[in-house]
This record gives C-alpha cells, sequence and structure tokens, in this order.
C-alpha cells in the first residue's frame, strides 16, 4: 500500500514510478471525478496511478478509510465529520479538502403515495412547498384513517439524504420522527423495496431516482437542488494524518480531480461520461439514466416528458468544489438537530475543522485558478448568481436560496437551530 | 471457557460461510447462535433476533442498515455499537481483512466477547483460504483440460508425438511470457474457427 512506503516518496512526480493511490466508491453518478480523474488522464498528468475500489456500503468505505485500506474516498459529506466526532462509531479523525459536487439527489415517492398527493392538489414539477403541503395532508389523512405511518428509506443516517429529506419533511409540517418512519435502506435495494412496497418512498443520489421512475416504482417529486440550490453533497475524504504524511500526493490529487470535476461539468462531455460511468466497474447503469443526472433533464414519473432542472447536479460550476467550512457546519447543526450529538461551541469548532479550504488553495494556488477569499459564507443568501471576492477578483457564485426562505449564518448555529425550536 | 449465555447473531448471504462461521461458534461452546442470510426486512429480523453480538460480512450492503442501530430511536430497543473501540486498532484491522465486521449490544463488556471475534476473525480467514484453495484447485483441472485439448490438436495437425506436442506448447508460452493454459485457450479457439 502506498502509505506504507518511506517519507521521501511523498513526491508523486518522480521520474520514474507514478505514485500509486487506492481510492473506494460507492456506484452512485456524483462519484464521476474520480472515474474521470483516472480514465482521462488528469491522475497521470500529476504523476498518480489511481486504483479505483468499487465499495458496498459507507460503513465500509469509512472503515477501510479509517484504516488505510484507501487513500481516500468519494464519501457522503458529513461522513468525515461524524468519524471525527465519533458519531455512532469509533472516533477517527477526518479530513474533506475537496468537494465532489452540489446536489444530484431527490426524494422519490411510490405512485400511490403520489396518486394520493396529486388528489390532495400536488402537480408533477411544483416546488418542495407545494409537494410539502401535498404529502402532510396524506400523512394526516393516513393518521385520521388509523393507517401505519408511511415509511421513506435513506442511505445512511449520517447522510445529505437524511437531514435534506427531515428538513423538508419539518419545513411543511411532518414531524420526521413522529409523523412518518425514516430507515436506512442500500440505494441498491431501493428500487425493489419500492416496487415490493416495502418502503413508501426514499431520498437517494443518482442512478437510483431515475432507476425507480424507469420500473414504475417512483415519482421524483423533490430534487435536493429545488430544497437548497447549490447544497454540498460528496467530499473527497482521507483520514487527518494523510495530510501531514503525505502532502504532496494530497495536492496532486487535489489538482487532478478539479481539473476532473471540470471536465465532467462540461455538457459536451456528457454523453462520453455517462458511456465511461455505465461500465459494471463504476455504476453499472444504462448510460440514458445516467445521462438524465448529467444533464438535469430528469424525468419524473415513467412515460413523462423530461423536465430541465437548474444545477441539479453541479460538478465544478459556482465553486462546486470548494470545501466551504459553512457547508461542515450546516451538516453540524443536523446532525444536532435529529439528535445524533449535543450542541457545543467546541464540537462545532471541531466539525468547521474537518472541511479543510486551506488545503484545496495551497493544492490550486500555482495553477492560477480562481479561488474564492472566504472559507465560509452566508448560506441561501443569493437570490441569484452574485460575484463574491475571490484571488482573480471574478468568481461567480450561483443563486443558493433553501426552499423555505430560511438563510444559514455559520456564525449564528445557535440561533439557528433555535429558531427551528431545538432545544439547546 | 466460552460464555454460552450470549447470543450470536450472524448476518451473511453466503450460506456455506454463515454455516462455517456458525459451526465454530458451536464447537466454542456457544448454543445460541442465529444466521439471517435472506436480507428482506433484515431491520425487523435483528430486532426480533434480540442479539448481544453480531457479525456481518464486509460485502453486505447491509452495513449500513445495521448501523441505524447505531441511533437511539423507537425503531431500535437496544441500539447497538461498533465492537472494537478506539484502543483496539488491531483487532479493527484483523476484522475488515478478514472481510467481517462486528457490534455489540451497548454496554456489553468487551473483553467479554473478545474471544469471540477472534474466532469469528480466524473462520473468516480459514473460510477464504478454502475458497481460495478451491478456486486454485478447479482453475488447475480446468487448465489441464486446455491443455490436453490442446494438445491432441497439435498432434493430429503436426503429426507429432504427445511428449513433443507439450514441449511445443510449453517453449511458445515461455517466449511469449504467457500462461501456458492461456497459449492452449488461444490454440482451442483457433482450432475452433478454422475447422
Amino acid at each position: 500500500m502506498s502509505s506504507q512506503a518511506n517519507p521521501q516518496d511523498d513526491a508523486p512526480a518522480l521520474e520514474s514510478e507514478p505514485a500509486a493511490l487506492t481510492l473506494g466508491f460507492i456506484p452512485l453518478v456524483d462519484c464521476a471525478p474520480l472515474v474521470v480523474a483516472k480514465e482521462k488522464g488528469f491522475a497521470a498528468d500529476e504523476g498518480l496511478s489511481l486504483r479505483l475500489v468499487r465499495e458496498t456500503s459507507w460503513a465500509n468505505i469509512r472503515d477501510r478509510v479509517m484504516i488505510g485500506h484507501f487513500d481516500a474516498a468519494h464519501m457522503l459529506g458529513p461522513m468525515p465529520i461524524a468519524s471525527t466526532l465519533g458519531i455512532g462509531h469509533v472516533e477517527a479523525p477526518m479530513i474533506a479538502p475537496f468537494s465532489l459536487g452540489l446536489g444530484g439527489n431527490a426524494i422519490t415517492l411510490s405512485p400511490a403515495v403520489f396518486t394520493q398527493m396529486e388528489a390532495a392538489g400536488a402537480k408533477l414539477g411544483e416546488g418542495p412547498a407545494e409537494m410539502g403541503r401535498a404529502l402532510a395532508a396524506v400523512v394526516g389523512s393516513r393518521r385520521a384513517a388509523g393507517a401505519a405511518p408511511l415509511t421513506l428509506a435513506v442511505v445512511h443516517l449520517v447522510s445529505g439524504h437524511h437531514y435534506e429529506l427531515r428538513y423538508w419533511l419539518a419545513a411543511c409540517g411532518v414531524d420526521p420522527d413522529r409523523d412518518v418512519r425514516i430507515i436506512v435502506l442500500p440505494p441498491s435495494f431501493m428500487v425493489d423495496a419500492a416496487r415490493e412496497q416495502q418502503i413508501d418512498g426514499f431520498c437517494a443520489g443518482e442512478p437510483w431516482n431515475s432507476l425507480a421512475v424507469e420500473a414504475g416504482a417512483g415519482v421524483i417529486a423533490v430534487t435536493k437542488s429545488a430544497l437548497w440550490r447549490q447544497g454540498p453533497e460528496k467530499v473527497l475524504g482521507f483520514r487527518a494524518n494523510f495530510a501531514e504524511r503525505w502532502p504532496q500526493r494530497l495536492a496532486a490529487l487535489l489538482r487532478a480531480l478539479y481539473r476532473a470535476a471540470q471536465w465532467a461539468g462540461r455538457a459536451d462531455n456528457h454523453p462520453e461520461l455517462a458511456r465511461m460511468l455505465a461500465s459494471p466497474d463504476y455504476v453499472g447503469a444504462p448510460p440514458a439514466i445516467i445521462a438524465r443526472a448529467l444533464s438535469g433533464a430528469l424525468v419524473r414519473r415513467v412515460g413523462a416528458e423530461p423536465e430541465p432542472i437548474a444545477d441539479f447536479l453541479v460538478f465544478h460550476d459556482h465553486a462546486a468544489n470548494f470545501p466551504w467550512q459553512s457547508h461542515s457546519l450546516w451538516f453540524y447543526s443536523q446532525m444536532v438537530r435529529c439528535g445524533q450529538i449535543a450542541y457545543g461551541p467546541a464540537l462545532a469548532e471541531k466539525a468547521r475543522r474537518v472541511y479543510r479550504p486551506d488545503l484545496y488553495r495551497g493544492a490550486l494556488a500555482a495553477t492560477g485558478v480562481d479561488l474564492p477569499r472566504a472559507s465560509a459564507k452566508v448560506e441561501g443568501a443569493l437570490r441569484t448568481a452574485t460575484p463574491v471576492a475571490s484571488r482573480n477578483g471574478a468568481m461567480i457564485l450561483g443563486p443558493d436560496g433553501f426552499f423555505d426562505g430560511q438563510p444559514f449564518d455559520p456564525a449564528q448555529i445557535e440561533a439557528y437551530l433555535k429558531a427551528f425550536g431545538v432545544h439547546i | 471457557m466460552a460464555d454460552a449465555r450470549l447470543h450470536i447473531l450472524v448476518i451473511d448471504d453466503n450460506v456455506a460461510r454463515a454455516a462455517v462461521i456458525e459451526a465454530g461458534l458451536r464447537e466454542a461452546g456457544h448454543s445460541a447462535v442465529t444466521l439471517i442470510t435472506d436480507m428482506r426486512q433484515l431491520l425487523a429480523q435483528i430486532v426480533s433476533a434480540d442479539p448481544d453480538v453480531i457479525f456481518i460480512d464486509l460485502e453486505n450492503p447491509n452495513r449500513d442498515v445495521l448501523e441505524q442501530m447505531f441511533q437511539v430511536s423507537r425503531t431500535v430497543r437496544r441500539p447497538v455499537a461498533m465492537f472494537v473501540d478506539q484502543s483496539d486498532t488491531a483487532s479493527i484491522e484483523a476484522a475488515i481483512d478478514a472481510g467481517v465486521s462486528a457490534y455489540v449490544v451497548n454496554g456489553m463488556r468487551k473483553e467479554r466477547v473478545k474471544p469471540i471475534l477472534d474466532m469469528a476473525i480466524s473462520r473468516f480467514n480459514a473460510f477464504h483460504r478454502l475458497r481460495e484453495e478451491l478456486d486454485r484447485t478447479k482453475q488447475a483441472l480446468e487448465d489441464r483440460k486446455i491443455i490436453d485439448k490442446a494438445k491432441g490438436i497439435l498432434m493430429k495437425g503436426k503429426n507429432i508425438s504427445e511428449e513433443d506436442a507439450y514441449a511445443l506448447l510449453r517453449k511458445t508460452a515461455m517466449n511469449e511470457s504467457r500462461r501456458m493454459a492461456d497459449v492452449a485457450r488461444g490454440l482451442v479457439t483457433a482450432a475452433k474457427l478454422l475447422s
């Protein structure tokens, strides 16, 4: 394993052998930057040879990074934070110096539930508030009829999926603990479980929503991009000591991924990217299904016309790869909100420092690419595309509102949580 | 001395491996062992088994389902925790290298169940060795069959002895730095195409 070598071997671009790095990933469309870095030669340009290992569970990803089987991995954004804080398992400090993209998830509901929502006034393609109002009506009438609460699945309890599903439900007056049942299911089981009516809906990344639509087992009701435009999703996670031990390799990998994400974000590359990801070694789904997530033209219900969705999955634009510490703090706030951990300034500080804009800047400083000056921002404050202070002075961030209009100020977490009725 | 009162749950959709683990546990004196090999409604199955210790194989995507039980919630009466703690990274590594992950019900003293973890790890390793050996044996058998076929083709086509046919295959393999079986396979395919 590369990490077992001598310290003087850190330099990635020695004349001789490229430095080998082993990266874990889960078969999802948003693992694309890793695949592109390898397949399009961006890693090789940086003197790196990547071995990509497809994993079956997020728990394996976390454990294999922790014990050094993997140098780094495609990780759920909150996962390195949870690992650092010791939520749910062994405390193992991790860092996230690179965001693999924004958005890309959706909430898919069973056709039966969606039909009931339509009867309550919902129309396909409406916003999260309208969808939520209809879902609340369905939940209410089920309760009145003495029916079992809806069962909704997420891929992991420490995931953007879990937090955004709860956020949406709570904002629409559905108590995520009392009014519905939230369970964990591996994404590969979502479609079957929906078809067999073991679940009434799920929140997952692509291709699973589109596959459920194709199987007639689900209707895409809400996209993450509609809940929180430019919301953070996967990151590249490392164990914390990797940065001290292998600084040059880490930097080389970030540069390779930066170019890979840029390539993956370009629409004219999407047909090639869809074919690349379709391989059974990577995502293993039909290219036409993968292309939906890449283009953001989602088919919400089987047979429906594709609907273009702005910023559905952003690989590179709007500083998508920058590891904003306001993102790590928002994830921490949601861990507190759903009772996974207590609130405390020291814990918040520990959570903030898991995301490492300093390493991102350090890796990219010499490349001339534009870098934001700030390390955190008020999330959900931009109604329109807005220029922000950056090294080259020309960085445009996209509109990023939360659907309920609540901005998140990372300097005011306590007030933010209290506004949601969380007891601290 | 095995702690026979502990209820152990093994989750593995590889039925053969699950049986090997179960046998090991029973031999060590653990009589309360439950196997889950059908992953449908897994959480409900775990809750109803009500185990003290849980083993799950790492190829199983349901590890994430199981870890739902880390959280105190109304679905789960007895929350579980990862088996090993901070100080015991060697055990984590050994378990993951062997392809198994272990959990205990919260509050269970870990030293009480450590021997069970060690046993499961060694059984997993033994199972993998067995499977590798089996794979190797199968491969050797297949190789021999294909080499025999290729020899036959050479003997007939070039009118040479079995010994010479074998030597020719071996020499070609050495010259091309390929396995003999691969050279033989190429020859058999080519002969099929030409016939």
